[in-house]
């Protein structure tokens, strides 16, 4: 009541602790008894690659001219110790999604975009689709705990093998998809019944440990005759033990994931809560390469939160010889996006954003199987709204944008080769992305927790 | 992460042979870490006025006779129990009758870059960062006579590589324990150990397995009951190589997804963390051969 | 290469894992081919990624991964293995004569894995179609996560049999010392009577098929639902 006389203005005094998410949070999870489920990563404020800025030309560097003088992006992954390194013409690679999480056209979408522009996807937690292996020309086969879908006459199809640990989203969780998502197609290529919700396992079924890990790569490497480069791929949590251990078992690549990684379904309270951020992940895993002295030998790829060409060239500054993008590509293909699109005309999916409960600019209801853009969906209807070439066309243009945003930066910096940035290019703007990323508070010489 | 290796040999012919059957076990495990290597070998144990003090620098230029010359100056000579003195490139056994605490206080104040590895009327350890077969090599691990070792490799997952780092680690007199696998709580065990006058060494996750043993044998615990304990404060991954001066003890934690591969005949019981290791020994093909099950305590004596 | 019926010797005493699975990769597909590895000395991942109609007979004790990823191939180890022996199966079979370590037929999606001997835990792992048949007792948490197929253990169980199971069934001769969460006992049909007898018959191992017991799922975890008290 707003008319009583001694307080005739109703005070509203935000409260952090107990804000209106938490509020909603506590009011749902006493209505339901479980816990909320979401696509995506982390949505809060973290440091983050955005927090950094480049050193460009000036009196002491010289640029090279944007449309006359090259820039070389291509990239090798995996010399190490494989017969057939991977050899890309970007260092912006495909991260891994499961087909179940997206639909099949969106597989082949991503695998067409990918063979125009050069470089690799990568399987996901349900298996290797022939959409994507006809369609990608350079395809990461992923082992993950869950196992569904594997078999060894895709992995001797595959160009890579990523033995997944863990990803940034939930380091120590399993992968999930809810039984609306798992469509008869998927059940069967999972072994699963249909219309279950899945709980993938978080640890692999045949081992467990560095050492014993190094013992299953042997047994990968056999099985394809030494042939192809086998990557290891961490969720971000102890990152430089994390990085030498990978090494020490025997990875020819490693692939870290930081804490804005995504996914299509996990808890709520893994994605917000668990692993660190990109920025000091990409600094922790170059340090362990560097200590163990397989700098050049082992590469390292860097994801979480790709979002741009800027954040490509800083990755690559850091230290990463490469970055593999998930949300990004999503993203370019319609996510939050108000329209679909359907031979040539645009329609309005606005309304399936508030059917959801959502908004565009707000959704993250990826383990729905609603997508409203026909993206994380395996609905008959829904997963048409995605027409493979349009999303193909769509997904190339983005490609293109991040490799010609990240060589322009690179050659106002002065390289001829995007691989030439380093970390003496790059200062700070915070002082906790300095920390992290042990850069230069910009104007100072200062690096905190390492000079005074 | 790492490889174990134990092996009690039960006759006079086998026990002239134990390091020559141990370093092949040893070498083989390797593989399984290679950031640092150790061993502790159990011979006739001496009189009991007398002890074993195994002793490690790392500088391989020190001078082993200085640090001699300077114990007979603070010590003297004990007629009825003279000192003995052994050394092999950076490691030096030294056997004396001398008060046990009086010499670890006089080697932490006069002689600093010496480190005491062990104590014990019939244990020897050795152990350095680098590739375990090299000093399997340098220690001349082949030519150990005597009637248990116990060993390990190591792949260092959460604290630094240093010898102090490597295992075995000690505790009290004569005890000794390897372990494969990675503890979860090991922060919190340590900050209660050491509110009960526990000190440490290191900030690795197996010196705080150690210590906890310690700790309740301290308390009167013997080594059984201290085992069964330790499956209800110790959390993680373990599988626990323990040896005394008359025996090996094998535990499981109740996961056991660490590996570990028993071998026994009526001539001698060897574990290690993999089989091949093992395919080496006398007799192996009609051996024996098990796995210990989770939370049990399997032990053997001399 | 060998011809028809001509048996071809490998001796890992004096060729490495490498060469040996590289010559049994390149094992085209002329039926009733037959390879003896000798000298196997626990040593991991031999006949890895088989994917031949052939006859393998490793003589002696193998390391981990043995004749993980099988497809077609018939290989018996004349002794013990270590880890996740036929992990990943895909079809054809594995015998082991001894005893296995943790982890068998991991993940595996088709064909027949025997062990003749005991099982360590995790027997059946993840299984996605393989069948199992043991001759003697499994370790704890065997069938953990199995999601299709059949395993047959004429010995004991240890606990947790049987955890967060899917669609697999498991039939046990002897005692259950304890089931995993979502497990539990059902009476055994006419049908799984005929199954077991089937599969037991097929591994040649004795047992007497009205004595198991069927192990299966409860279906109370398919989906989130607050109230079925689940953990996770």
């Amino acid at each position: 009541m707003s008319s009583n006389p001694s307080s005739p203005n109703i005070l509203r005094e935000e409260n952090a602790s107990y804000s209106r998410n938490t509020l909603g949070y506590i009011h749902q999870a006493a209505e339901r008894g479980i816990y909320d489920i979401r696509g995506l990563g982390a949505k809060r404020k973290i440091p983050s690659f955005d927090d950094l800025v480049f050193l460009t030309a000036s009196a002491s560097r010289y640029p090279l001219e944007g449309y006359r003088e090259k820039c070389v992006t291509k990239t090798v992954l995996g010399s190490r110790c494989a017969e057939r390194p991977l050899e890309l013409e970007t260092p912006i690679t495909i991260a891994g999604m499961s087909f179940g999480s997206i639909s099949a056209n969106v597989k082949e979408a991503i695998g067409r975009a990918a063979t125009e522009v050069g470089t690799s996807t990568t399987t996901g937690d349900g298996g290797m689709t022939p959409e994507e292996r006809q369609s990608s020309k350079t395809l990461v086969y992923q082992c993950l705990p869950s196992r569904y879908g594997f078999n060894p006459d895709h992995l001797r199809q595959a160009d890579a093998i990523e033995m997944v640990l863990g990803q940034g989203a939930k380091p120590g969780g399993g992968g999930m998809l809810l039984g609306l998502k798992v469509s008869p197609r998927v059940a069967e290529m999972r072994t699963l019944p249909e219309g279950i919700d899945q709980r993938s396992a978080c640890r692999h079924p045949d081992w467990t440990g560095p050492d014993d890990l190094a013992i299953k790569i042997g047994e990968l490497r056999e099985i394809t005759d030494w042939k192809v480069p086998i990557y290891i791929k961490l969720g971000a949590t102890r990152v430089k033990d994390d990085v030498k251990l990978a090494v020490k078992a025997g990875a020819d690549v490693v692939v870290v994931d930081g804490m804005q990684g995504g996914t299509a379904a996990t808890q709520q309270v893994f994605i917000e809560h668990t692993g660190i951020p990109t920025l000091p992940a990409v600094r922790l895993a170059v340090e362990a390469l560097e200590e163990m002295n397989v700098v050049g030998q082992v590469q390292l790829i860097v994801s979480g939160g790709i979002r741009n060409g800027a954040d490509v060239a800083k990755a690559l500054a850091l230290g990463a010889d490469a970055v593999a993008i998930g949300q990004g590509v999503l993203m370019a293909l319609g996510c939050n996006s108000p329209t679909w699109t359907g031979d040539g005309e645009r329609f309005d999916a606005t309304a399936d954003y508030e059917k959801l409960g959502t908004q565009v600019g707000f959704c993250h209801h990826c383990q729905s199987g609603l997508c409203p853009v026909g993206i994380t969906t395996q609905d008959k209807e829904l997963e048409k709204r995605l027409d493979p070439a349009w999303g193909a066309r769509r997904l190339k243009n983005y490609l293109q944008v991040l490799s010609m945003e990240l060589t322009t930066i690179a050659r106002a910096c002065g390289k001829s080769n995007v691989h030439h940035l380093e970390r003496e290019d790059l200062v700070a703007l915070t002082v906790e992305a300095a920390a992290m990323a042990k850069l230069p508070l910009a104007g100072t010489d200062w690096i905190p927790g390492v000079n005074s | 992460m790492c490889g174990i290796v134990g092996l009690l040999v039960k006759t006079d012919p086998l026990r002239e042979r134990l390091g020559e059957l141990m370093v092949p076990m040893f070498s083989c495990m390797a593989a399984r870490g290679s950031d640092s290597g150790g061993c502790a070998f159990f011979t006739k144990a001496e009189d009991s006025s007398r002890r074993r003090f195994s002793l490690y620098v790392s500088d391989r230029q020190y001078s082993w006779q200085k640090m001699l010359d300077a114990y007979d100056a603070e010590f003297g000579v004990m007629n009825d129990s003279p000192r003995e003195f052994q050394t092999l490139e950076n490691h030096a056994v030294l056997i004396s009758g001398e008060d046990p605490i009086a010499i670890s206080c006089w080697l932490d104040q006069c002689e600093p870059k010496v480190h005491l590895m062990s104590v014990g009327r019939s244990m020897d350890v050795y152990k350095d960062a680098g590739d375990p077969v090299e000093i399997s090599q340098r220690f001349r691990f082949a030519e150990a006579t005597g009637t248990h070792c116990v060993g390990h490799t190591r792949m260092a997952t959460e604290s630094a590589v240093t010898p102090v780092h490597s295992h075995p680690y000690t505790a009290g007199e004569d005890f000794c324990l390897v372990h494969n696998g990675s503890l979860s709580n090991p922060y919190m065990l340590r900050r209660s150990l050491e509110r009960e006058g526990i000190r440490f060494e290191t900030d690795n996750d197996t010196e705080a397995a150690c210590r906890f043993l310690e700790w309740r044998i301290r308390e009167g615990d013997n080594l059984s009951t201290a085992l069964k304990a330790a499956f209800t404060e110790l959390d993680g991954f373990y599988t626990l190589l323990m040896a005394t001066g008359d025996q090996i003890c094998l535990v499981r934690d109740a996961f056991a997804c660490k590996p570990a591969v028993v071998v026994e005949t009526d001539e001698y019981v060897a574990i290690s963390s993999e089989y091949r290791s093992l395919a080496h020994l006398p007799g192996v093909t009609d051996a024996n051969i098990f796995e210990p099950k989770p939370e049990e305590i399997y032990s053997w004596r001399v | 290469m060998a011809g028809v019926n001509q048996t071809v010797q490998l001796d890992l005493a004096k060729q490495s894992v490498r060469e040996v699975n590289h010559y049994l990769h390149e094992l085209g597909d002329e039926s009733l081919q037959h390879v003896e590895i000798l000298h196997p000395d626990g040593n991991h991942s031999i006949a890895a990624g088989l994917d031949a109609e052939a006859k393998i007979d490793i003589r002696g004790h193998a390391g981990y991964f043995i004749a993980g990823m099988n497809s077609r191939a018939e290989v018996t180890i004349h002794g013990n293995v270590g880890w996740s022996v036929a992990e990943n199966i895909m079809s054809g079979s594995v015998r082991v004569k001894g005893n296995a370590s943790q982890c068998v037929a991991a993940s595996g999606h088709g064909g027949l894995v025997i062990i003749e001997g005991d099982a360590s835990s995790r027997c059946g792992i993840s299984m996605k179609g393989v069948d199992i048949v043991v001759g003697g007792s499994v370790g704890h948490v065997s069938g953990f996560m199995a999601q299709a197929g059949r395993m047959v253990i004429c010995g004991d169980a240890e606990a947790g049999l049987g955890d967060s199971i899917y669609e697999a069934v498991i039939y046990v001769a002897g005692k259950i010392r304890g089931l995993g969460a979502d497990a539990r006992e059902e009476p055994m049909t006419e049908n799984d009577v005929a199954e077991v007898a089937e599969l037991l018959e097929t591994a040649q191992l004795k047992g007497d098929p009205l004595q198991f017991k069927r192990v299966a799922s409860a279906r109370t975890l398919y989906h989130w639902n607050s109230d079925a008290e689940q953990e996770y």
